[in-house]
């Protein structure tokens, strides 16, 4: 799994200009690039910081640099005072199966656009995309009502099912990187008699191994952040996810800023986490998306 | 796997397909009932979560609907309500505002970015992942962080500014300053995202046309202007695109940073349908907002594509 295989040439390093003993331009460059990255970072290290600071230290003027005396108070009361443990748990369980459905779904459905040759393939895949230009607020409130009459409301159904089933821009993309893998290998496998489905699970599947990481990771995020459709369809606090859980600690807490510090960092661990694991797949995902465009 | 159970109908299509791409009959071959069977889960997830309400919501625009009565028909009333509604027009000329100032402020940052660092930089992919960090967080989470870093009185950025003698503004307390601060807020969450995409567009571009240029005795700016600008316009493009249709339908961020407070100055076209249906529940009045936002975009994305035609240079590789 090189980054090659994704999108050659994209991250071989082309410079401009050679790296020199020292000079004036590049220590200038690296001073803006540093400070971008205290900007990037300080909200952060604001966020961890102040979780764990004692209730009377949050406000000090001029800030404390490190809690001092650290406290995992504040988590301890997230847990305690919200069902924060059972968000987490829905938080996951949203994220992970609406990703598989919608890596399995789209990926097939990528398969039969890249690879059959089958009747209406080019309307089908022009309906496809034509649907991404209309944004979720249109669908937003039929969709309600059909979660409605079908008894979905405060349930995670409406929060998964959609989303594994519909996902015109992972088909797409997968689409394109299907296309990019040679017919030759499929008409060999045919004419060992393999058919389509095991073509489709033996040869594609493992091929496709760099996007369908891709598209997992921003579909489990999309699906983690999501905060619009959670605040439509859950009513019951054991129901919420994550960022319910903190937007709740807005309202019904006033603010109390240690906990919804806390709250905060928690609900942004699994993404982090994620993200330094799989950093390299979402550089390339959103290179592959633009160089698509 | 459960997915063995779901294929496993399919077992008599699979002994037909020896004979591929011949086609038996006039009715469907076995490549097309393949087809069929591999978009199928897609096609009724398109038609039951995008077409039917679509169309439905379309239906909404001319019905009046609060949940508890069934829905009736009440023609251009839903129409003429919400173009009667002054919160209408906040809302469009707000949500404008924060668009306009969003786009060329996060282009300028992640495209200066991406030309600083498209060259031999020590510790490249350190920066990369620091930038691009605020993008993958939840935004809720983050926004609730940001509110505090704007409050007024203790907050950091204003304790920040006054380490330079500098009395900062009320923020989002301020309705001349709540706009700036969701906008750097968006701004500064997006641009690790659109940096990204102006990198690899950067690295795209062959060396041997800026060799070309340079030995041609062509400076700096000229090089920026006749080789990297056309080479990179579809990428340009691209982002132009995406991130304008994101930023008119951003909803996390402003609904935590202000509810669209102070005085509606950051109420925005999302917000208004959000109110409309899940507060007022005049659903049809919802639709109709809805379907100008969609208008919006198409337009903005129908010109977007015609002007392209004039800059996007397209033909390279």
């Amino acid at each position: 799994m090189t980054s090659n295989s994704l999108s050659p040439g994209v991250f071989q390093n082309r410079s401009l200009v050679r790296w020199p003993a020292f000079n004036l331009e590049m220590v200038l460059i690296y001073i803006v690039l540093l400070l971008v990255l205290i900007t990037t970072i300080v909200p952060f290290y604001w966020m961890v910081t102040t979780s764990l600071k004692m209730d009377e230290a949050i406000f000090r003027m001029p800030p404390d640099l490190l809690p001092s005396p650290a406290t995992i108070n504040n988590y301890q009361q997230v847990f305690d005072l919200m069902p924060m443990g059972a968000a987490l748990v829905n938080s996951i369980k949203i994220a992970v199966i609406a990703t598989f459905g919608t890596l399995l779904s789209s990926s097939m459905a990528a398969y039969a656009f890249a690879k059959i040759k089958f009747r209406f393939r080019n309307v089908l895949f022009f309906g496809f995309l034509a649907t991404m230009m209309i944004p979720g607020q249109v669908t937003l409130i039929p969709l309600y009502i059909l979660f409605s009459r079908l008894g979905w409301i405060d349930t995670h159904l409406p929060l998964m099912v959609p989303f594994m089933l519909i996902n015109a821009y992972g088909v797409f993309l997968l689409r394109q990187f299907m296309m990019g893998i040679p017919d030759a290998y499929i008409e060999a496998a045919r004419l060992d008699g393999a058919s389509h489905l095991q073509i489709y699970f033996r040869i594609m599947m493992p091929l496709c191994k760099p996007a369908l990481v891709t598209l997992g990771l921003f579909s489990f995020l999309g699906n983690w952040n999501n905060f619009l459709g959670p605040l439509i369809f859950l009513n019951t606090d054991s129901n919420f996810t994550v960022p319910l859980i903190i937007n709740s600690f807005r309202t019904a807490y006033g603010t109390n800023w240690g906990l919804l510090m806390a709250a905060a960092c928690v609900a942004i661990i699994p993404p982090l986490l994620l993200y330094l694991l799989a950093q390299r797949f979402f550089v390339q995902g959103v290179a592959l998306s633009g160089l698509r465009g | 796997m459960s997915q063995a159970k779901v294929f496993k109908p399919m077992g008599t299509i699979e002994a037909d397909t020896p004979s591929a791409s011949v086609r038996k009959r006039r009715g469907l071959t076995s490549e097309d009932a393949w087809g069929f069977f591999f978009i199928l889960p897609q096609v009724i997830g398109l038609v039951v979560f995008v077409i039917v309400p679509v169309v439905f919501s379309l239906y909404l625009c001319f019905a009046n609907w609060d949940f508890v009565k069934p829905p009736e028909v009440v023609g251009l009333s839903n129409i003429q309500s919400v173009l009667a509604d002054e919160d209408f027009y906040t809302a469009i000329r707000n949500t404008f505002v924060i668009v306009l100032t969003i786009v060329p402020l996060t282009v300028i940052i992640s495209l200066g970015l991406a030309l600083l660092t498209n060259r031999n930089i020590r510790g490249l992919a350190l920066f990369k992942a620091g930038f691009f960090l605020p993008m993958v967080t939840t935004s809720v989470a983050i926004a609730a962080v940001w509110y505090w870093l704007f409050a007024p009185d203790f907050g950091l950025i204003n304790a920040f500014l006054s380490m330079f003698g500098i009395q900062g503004p009320g923020w989002l307390a301020d309705p001349a300053w709540a706009k700036a601060a969701i906008v750097i807020m968006i701004s500064w969450q997006s641009m690790g995202y659109f940096y990204i995409l102006f990198l690899a567009g950067l690295k795209h571009i062959p060396q041997e046309y800026y060799d070309a240029a340079s030995i041609d005795g062509a400076e700096r700016i000229s090089l920026f202007r006749y080789v990297t600008l056309p080479m990179l316009s579809p990428t340009l493009f691209f982002v132009l695109t995406t991130m304008l249709i994101g930023s008119f339908t951003t909803f996390d961020v402003a609904y935590v940073l202000t509810r669209g407070g102070p005085v509606n100055s950051t109420y925005t076209i999302v917000m208004y349908i959000y109110d409309l249906a899940f507060r007022y529940f005049k659903m049809g009045s919802a639709a109709v907002a809805s379907w100008v936002l969609f208008i919006i975009l198409f337009v903005i994305t129908l010109v977007q594509f015609q002007f392209s035609k004039l800059w996007v240079n397209y033909d390279q590789q």
